[in-house]
């Protein structure tokens, strides 16, 4: 028989018996029937011996190539059996993957906290620094130091809360807003002054839409040239920033506060569709701060002579800002803890508020 | 303040649509609130003449009345009492809206009779609450004519807030002048004529005051207009008062709320004949009461104003009227009062005494000085032509008080404050309209306000002046530049309060804001109860005191969410608590609690309810968080009250720097909240936190890695029961790096206490793990050997406990 043929025969036996082979035991037995000691292929070498020179070489080359797709072949074939075993043997192993994983408690940040960290963020940058003061104060610093005579209504009993009188006739109050740090500020260190001031503020109001205790944010710039011209940039810049609204329409009407003068009112425009009221283009408006230039009876009543020193301040409320730009309804919800409330409105601890990335997702 | 197109054309004389109008009254201060227009809903009602009217076939009480609406003649069913043949009538055809009840008509059978139409009362046009009577109109008017017009109902109605500082803008002639020196018009002239009186005042007025006191009333003018009627006001007068919320009474009482309206100028109005003697005012005396004319009785004291005859108070000056001195439709005689009122006094006896009217909304607002004698001429002519009568000579005591304020104004101020060009000559022509007198001099102008705005006393208010009525919206706007400072805008202690938000929220826990008062009896529980912070006026009981700690109010709101069916919580909140009332007596906390299971239950691993380490080791990482070696805290199981005296501990630095506590929370104290499920909480003193040391730059200290590995040996003691496992885990931790070696301990890992079987009363088993980091050789088994040995000595002296094999 013909070298070449024998060989293609052998092949063609092998490679199928290879194929066939459905274990690895099978496997194991074609590879000794092949290259084993009494394997086709051992014998097929050893006839070399027996061949005429020019005849060998040719053969040689032939059961080499032979003996290297054969083993070739089986080593396919071994991996793939390997691998269906493995397959089979994972198969066994299997899990219900659609169960739960463990349960991990993800917090929330309260939507003052975040409210107030967007504010910080937005006054970065330009010089501001965030002041505080105590919750309990003066009568001097929350109303006489801010040019509010005793007779003001805002002083009697139904608006502010009071501590019992002293012997030597003093009587603390709560803070009804957060302009004394206003006083504090200016009594304490020298201008010029740009300060925030972000804290809890009190009155004696308990309704659907006033909780005894609230939040407020102050602002206060002292200095030679700050007129109203930069009050109107700082709130418009403030309230665009905040709203993330480049294009927000802001109104400023003249108001009446007995520590600003000129005072303003700060309106948005809004506009109201079945009921719930969103803010931007639209018509309406919807006054969200007072404001306006420190009076300089409140500069006499800290020391500081208004021939020289001038500027403006604001307060806005951030419960009620965070109300607007969130869509929470109900003021009472934020002082209430209902778990419901807090995951709902609460904030992830990574939603840390920047410029770079943006205030809110 | 509500007032009608109309009225406010009666001032201003103008072209301006209401559009313009009110976008310009909030531009210049005086914010629109809202703007009524009747006719929307009144459009569809036209006169109708009753004809014929004729008993219903099936009710005695109600009547068939044949309608003339002008086109046709419709039979409708009719009830009230004055439906009478003759009379005009306002008529509802079918399918009009029906305002005052909110209904569509629509065509119906009464009792078998089907009306085409309705008679309407003033309650279902919602004019006001007769609903007993249909409307009468003059009979002069056309049947077929629409209601709104005849009525003058047409005129809509524009609500605005007034500003407390703005007393003259409570009168309409105060708006129109506002609006004509804002360019929408210009003022028409106010009544202004005089009443030569045709008889002494027969009444006779005395100012009992001191010098100190004459304040109180500085003014009072006064006449009697004998022999007039005082009967219905005109339906002019009536539609007035009825637009701005007034209930019409006579024309006598009408028309002294007009001119309130009107000019801001309240007046009174006495019955002469039931004035015994002259009139005098003073201040009360205390004891007296006023009987007032709603109806209240009140007790006076010295503080209050009252203008009384010879009997006694008749008025409390500037806010109600007595009911003994009152005017009904029999009065003849009447005395008629024009004051001026001091405005504190007049406030304090109002909230003194809870009243609110008109008269004192406007006195404790200030009200024009000059305007007492020219409102009560007004109130004079008005009287003569609706109720005749004669009028006597005016009888004054007092003078109008004098106004020497002058401010000195520069108009360079409007630019420098209000950062708006304005050329001076136009501050000087809206300052003119406005009603300023000014002395203009090169640079500075001296400038008297008018009798109408006491509430300017300084430069600063005539810069507004000039700025509103110019308008805000004119301002340029200039961005805020920053001066390049690189400092944080939340300095460092913000930053910490920040940082531990953050991080609470990242170990699972909800942030919560809550009330900074707690009840009495929560404050006396938490450490706190003392009067210093008690308010005086709480809200609640509930809320009376200021907080001594952020506990109970977290464990009220675990009470809330449990009783909600969430029982597995973690709350925090970082904020204030109060041990006494000076500013350094407000602490910042960060007060945490978790309740029930650490995590839900789940099919993976067992459930395990919240323990005290859970609490220590949010207290931990708090402190950590913030930069505290935590391994150099020193933990004592003592905390206050309100926790479990056996499961929780004190965080200190240093032998009296309290940093914390924390731990299971006392189980009296949680049954106190109704709270069944275990919790467990902590609280971190921000302030006693020490600042992290000031660094140079802002390199991280360099990694210094070992190259030789690092061993890890396990040792198990038997110890006494008292030796805890900080105690254990210090002595080990002594011998690190002591070894010739230079071995570090980089861990000591404690992971296993256990009491119990097999091991003897008073005693423990801990058993922990050291982790061996050599630093400049391989440890060879000899070495570690050595090491080994000397913990064991160590353990075994100090704790006087031994090794278990």
């Amino acid at each position: 028989m013909e070298t070449k043929q024998l060989s293609e025969e052998i092949r063609d036996e092998f490679l199928s018996a290879i194929e066939a082979a459905s274990e690895i035991s099978a496997l194991e037995s074609v590879r000794v029937a092949v290259f084993g000691k009494k394997g086709r292929l051992s014998e097929l070498m050893r006839s070399l011996g027996g061949m005429e020179p020019s005849e060998r070489q040719a053969a040689g080359k032939i059961f080499n190539s032979l003996k290297s797709e054969l083993t070739e072949a089986l080593e396919q074939r071994r991996e793939e059996l390997e691998s269906e075993r493995l397959l089979t043997e994972l198969s066994r192993q299997a899990i219900d993957v659609t169960a739960p994983v463990r349960p991990e408690r993800n917090g929330t940040i309260h939507p003052v906290t975040q409210v107030l960290d967007e504010v910080a963020e937005i006054f970065a940058g330009t010089g501001f620094s965030v002041a505080e003061g105590p919750d309990i104060e003066t009568e001097f610093h929350n109303f006489t130091g801010l040019n509010i005579p005793p007779e003001h209504p805002a002083r009697q009993m139904h608006d502010t809360f009071y501590f019992h009188e002293k012997s030597n006739g003093e009587r603390l109050v709560l803070r009804t807003h957060t302009s004394p740090v206003q006083i504090r500020t200016m009594m304490a260190e020298p201008p010029p002054h740009r300060i925030i001031i972000p804290g809890r503020t009190y009155r004696h109001d308990y309704d659907i839409t006033h909780t005894p205790m609230f939040h407020q944010l102050e602002g206060l710039v002292i200095d030679r040239n700050i007129h109203m011209g930069h009050l109107k940039g700082c709130l418009i810049d403030f309230a665009r920033k905040f709203f993330e609204m480049e294009n927000l329409p802001l109104r400023f009407r003249p108001s009446y506060f007995p520590f600003t003068e000129p005072s303003a009112e700060v309106d948005i425009g809004c506009s109201v569709k079945d009921g719930v009221r969103h803010i931007g283009l639209g018509g309406d408006w919807m006054e969200i701060l007072g404001c306006g230039m420190v009076n300089p009876r409140v500069l006499e009543n800290c020391g500081l002579d208004p021939s020289e020193w001038q500027g403006f301040a604001f307060g806005v409320g951030i419960d009620r800002i965070a109300m607007l730009k969130y869509g929470i309804r109900d003021l009472r919800g934020f002082f209430d803890c209902d778990l419901r409330w807090l995951k709902n409105y609460g904030f992830s601890a990574l939603d840390f508020p920047t410029l770079g990335q943006g205030l809110s997702r | 303040m509500k007032f009608t197109l109309g009225w406010l054309k009666e001032h201003l004389d103008t072209e301006a649509t209401l559009e313009k109008l009110i976008e310009r009254l909030t531009m210049i201060g005086l914010e629109v609130e809202g703007v009524t227009d009747r006719s929307k809903h009144l459009g569809p009602f036209i006169v109708g003449h009753v004809i014929a009217v004729k008993g219903h076939p099936n009710a005695d009480r109600l009547n068939v009345c044949t309608v003339d609406t002008g086109a046709e003649r419709l039979e409708v069913v009719c009830g009230a009492p004055n439906a009478r043949v003759g009379i005009k009538g306002v008529f509802a055809p079918i399918g009009t809206y029906i305002p005052g009840g909110d209904f569509k008509l629509e065509e119906r059978a009464i009792r078998g009779v089907t009306g085409k139409g309705m008679l309407c009362s003033e309650s279902e046009l919602g004019l006001s609450s007769n609903h007993d009577e249909i409307i009468e109109l003059d009979a002069a008017v056309q049947a077929g004519e629409s209601f709104i017009k005849i009525s003058g109902l047409n005129d809509p109605i524009i609500d605005i807030a007034v500003t407390p500082n703005r007393g003259d803008c409570l009168g309409v002639l105060g708006i129109a002048r506002d609006l004509a020196a804002a360019g929408m018009g210009s003022q028409t002239w106010p009544y202004s004529g005089e009443e030569v009186g045709s008889f002494p005042c027969p009444t006779s007025i005395d100012l009992r005051f001191t010098e100190n006191t004459i304040n109180s009333c500085p003014l009072f003018v006064g006449r009697t207009i004998r022999s007039l009627k005082n009967g219905v006001s005109p339906v002019w007068l009536r539609q007035r008062l009825l637009a701005v919320g007034m209930r019409p009474i006579s024309a006598l009482v009408d028309i002294t709320n007009f001119i309130t309206v009107d000019r801001s100028r309240p007046l009174h109005v006495f019955d002469a004949d039931k004035l015994s003697g002259d009139v005098h005012v003073r201040l009360a005396n205390q004891g007296e009461t006023l009987d007032a004319l709603n109806e209240k009785v009140y007790p006076l004291d010295s503080e209050m104003t009252v203008v009384c005859d010879d009997e006694g108070p008749i008025a409390l000056g500037g806010i109600i009227g007595g009911i003994r001195t009152a005017c009904d439709t029999e009065t003849r005689n009447v005395f008629v009062e024009s004051a001026l009122f001091d405005p504190i006094r007049t406030a304090t006896t109002g909230r003194k005494l809870n009243i609110e009217s008109d008269a004192r909304y406007r006195f404790e607002r200030g009200v024009d000085r000059s305007g007492a004698r020219s409102g009560l001429e007004y109130a004079t002519r008005l009287m003569l032509d609706m109720c005749g009568g004669e009028a006597s000579e005016i009888v004054a005591a007092g003078i109008e008080p004098l106004d020497s304020t002058e401010i000195q104004f520069r108009p360079d101020r409007v630019r420098e404050l209000g950062g708006l060009d304005v050329p001076s000559s136009y501050c000087a022509v809206i300052l003119d309209k406005l009603g300023f007198q000014n002395k203009r001099t090169e640079g500075v102008w001296s400038v008297q306000r008018p009798s109408w705005r006491n509430d300017i006393d300084g430069e600063a208010d005539l810069v507004e002046e000039i700025l509103r009525i110019k308008g805000y919206d004119t301002i340029p706007v200039i961005s805020m530049s920053g001066p390049k400072s690189t400092a944080p805008t939340l300095n460092k202690f913000q930053r910490r309060i920040r940082r531990t938000q953050r991080l609470l929220s990242v170990r699972g826990l909800d942030e919560c804001v809550t009330w900074s008062f707690v009840s009495g009896h929560w404050a006396k529980m938490f450490g706190g109860g003392k009067k210093d912070l008690k308010l005086e006026n709480p809200i609640t009981e509930e809320l009376s005191d200021m907080r001594p700690s952020l506990l109970p109010n977290l464990l009220s709101a675990v009470n809330r969410n449990v009783s909600r069916g969430y029982l597995d919580l973690g709350l925090y909140e970082v904020g204030p608590q109060y041990k006494n009332d000076t500013p350094d007596g407000q602490q910042t906390v960060a007060s945490g609690l978790r309740s029930g299971q650490f995590t839900p239950r789940d099919w993976i691993a067992t459930a395990r309810l919240v323990d005290t380490f859970d609490s220590k080791s949010d207290a931990i990482a708090v402190l950590a968080n913030l930069g505290v070696t935590t391994s150099h805290l020193s933990i004592t199981p003592d905390a206050p009250s309100w926790y479990h005296p056996g499961r929780s501990g004190t965080l200190r630095l240093g032998p009296k720097n309290v940093l914390g506590v924390f731990g299971e929370l006392h189980p009296s104290v949680l049954s106190s909240f109704q709270v069944d499920a275990p919790v467990v909480a902590f609280e971190v003193f921000l302030d006693n936190v020490p600042p992290q040391k000031e660094k140079v730059g802002k390199a991280k200290l360099p990694l210094r890695n070992s190259d030789f590995p690092a061993v890890t040996r396990d040792f198990a003691f038997l110890v006494p029961d008292l030796v805890t496992a900080e105690s254990l885990v210090r002595c080990v931790a002594s011998l690190s790096g002591k070894d010739k070696s230079k071995t570090i301990f980089s861990a000591i890992r404690l992971f296993d206490i256990y009491v119990g079987k097999g091991i003897a009363k008073g005693m423990k088993s801990m058993a922990f793990g050291v982790t061996m980091q050599p630093v400049d050789l391989t440890l060879t088994e000899d070495d570690i050997q050595r090491i080994s040995q000397a913990i064991v000595a160590k353990v075994t002296k100090s704790t006087k406990g031994q090794l278990r094999e």
